[in-house]
């Protein structure tokens, strides 16, 4: 079943600078691009092109690395190289910022919202992994921070149903959280990849966890646990996509809506992966099912499924793009 | 006369691909080094070539595809300080990101046996996002340009 990947608008979002993420927000019809120039554009559709409908240019003092939309799509977080989380909220066309959290020793490389909406996480050079707790009046307060890594924590990404986070790092393993008793702490740790992880997604049911690599590779692992209902959490590495990519993968996604992974590399390459679906569920099959090879100029940093639109696909790059692209599974 | 020039063409072409090719990267070979010799050492008043820690033969070039071509790059650095060799593996990559004209993807490595936390200093120097936040910290940031700043820039 082969599909493809068209085209459907290149965007020069951040001049003279690497874009480092893109991110849709939850209604689908707007994406938040941010990058090295330490700008936040948001990007909103006007009859056939993306056109900027705003600039957050004062929010950092480096290059703001992810943005991640609350899930009410109210809120935007922005994690940056200066150390701090800044959250803005949503004011009809404009932005405010509403507070900056601060607390980690270097650069923040990420940040992630519960599905809940009410937990934040982040995590940073300095290794650990911070969560903090939103209320109703808007206050933040970190509740856990959790030094499971011994190296850079480069992705965290919480699960779609379960309040479980998982983390990615530069020390190569996937560490996986849950709570106990109001603390966060480390339930398992994910061993397999021969180099940096630089990222993670849970499929739709949140039953599995693909994770990328600087080792070229993608991950998919599955928790197994103990028949005895003993609390014993152990995650086993289903399977390895090798041989794909030719160079580090900085991101992957998985799509809610048709469960299609893209993944996005340092060759330049985006890729689609589809399941398999007469393949047993404990040993998955997947199959490149499309590939653009040089879909940007430059490495593709990061590869953002439309929640709404089944198909669109958001990707940018270190030329400062990002690009709009059209899956469909059978061409 | 012209059979003589159909065969001279079908024995150029035999042999003259993969001459042309080794030539090509050779060239490009010496575009790299052209850029990379005369960084100078964050701590010696000499430049890298100067000081051998490249050389002309440290430089690989391999085509990676149309018109883009990949390097590596295997620096020895003069001493065993950690926090030097980094610096000099990022005045590299800073250097050639800047200066390099054609299309490439890059790879820096410490020659292996000059150093005992090598495949640490490879990882970093090797990491982009390091590379990247590395830049905005002032004080690296004017290291090194320090290094890497031509005179008559």
């Amino acid at each position: 079943m082969k599909g493809a990947l068209e085209l459907l608008q290149r965007v020069s979002a951040h001049p003279d600078a690497r874009c480092w993420c893109v991110a849709w927000s939850p209604s689908g019809s707007l994406l938040a691009s941010c990058g090295g120039d330490r700008a936040i554009r948001i990007w909103g559709k006007e009859g056939d092109s993306w056109e900027c409908k705003c600039v957050l240019a004062d929010g950092h003092q480096r290059t703001v690395r992810k943005v991640a939309w609350s899930p009410c799509g109210k809120y935007l977080a922005s994690a940056s190289f200066d150390a701090t989380t800044c959250i803005w909220k949503k004011t009809n066309d404009d932005f405010e910022s509403l507070t900056v959290l601060e607390g980690h020793e270097n650069e923040v490389k990420c940040v992630a919202w519960a599905p809940s909406g009410s937990l934040l996480a982040t995590c940073s050079r300095d290794k650990s992994v911070w969560i903090w707790e939103v209320d109703e009046e808007d206050d933040y307060e970190c509740v856990s921070v959790v030094n499971s890594h011994t190296q850079d924590v480069k992705h965290v990404v919480w699960h779609p149903t379960q309040e479980l986070l998982a983390s990615a790092s530069y020390d190569n393993k996937v560490c996986i959280y849950k709570e106990e008793d109001d603390d966060w702490e480390c339930r398992a740790t994910l061993e397999g990849h021969e180099s940096t992880v630089w990222s993670l997604a849970f499929d739709p049911e949140g039953l599995r966890l693909a994770s990328c690599s600087d080792d070229r590779t993608v991950k998919i692992w599955k928790q197994s646990t103990a028949g005895d209902g003993s609390s014993v959490e152990s995650w086993k590495c289903l399977c390895t996509l090798s041989g794909f990519h030719g160079r580090t993968i900085y991101d992957v996604a998985w799509c809610r809506l048709t469960g299609a992974l893209a993944t996005a590399c340092g060759d330049d390459g985006v890729r689609v992966f589809k399941e398999d679906p007469t393949a047993d569920p404990e040993q998955p099959v997947f199959f490149m099912s499309a590939h653009v090879p040089k879909a940007h100029s430059q490495d593709v940093n990061c590869v953002s499924w439309n929640p709404k639109e089944a198909g669109l696909l958001a990707t940018c790059s270190d030329n400062g793009e990002f690009a709009i692209w059209k899956y469909s599974s059978d061409s | 006369m012209e059979l003589v020039s159909v065969l001279l063409n079908r024995a150029w072409r035999l042999t003259g691909l993969s001459d042309k090719r080794s030539r090509r990267m050779e060239e490009k070979a010496l575009e790299v080094y052209d850029v990379i010799r005369t960084i100078r050492d964050p701590e010696k008043p000499n430049t890298l070539e100067e000081l051998d820690v490249v050389t002309e033969k440290c430089v690989e070039v391999q085509e990676l595809g149309d018109d883009e071509y990949l390097i590596i790059i295997r620096f020895s650095p003069t001493v065993p300080h950690c926090s030097l060799a980094t610096l000099i593996g990022l005045c590299l990559q800073v250097k050639l990101q800047r200066c390099l004209p054609f299309k490439h993807k890059l790879e820096i490595y410490i020659t292996e046996g000059t150093h005992s936390t090598e495949e640490d200093i490879n990882k970093q120097i090797n990491d982009k996002e390091r590379v990247a936040a590395a830049m905005e910290n002032p004080n690296l940031r004017e290291m090194v340009e320090q290094c890497v700043t031509e005179p008559d820039d």
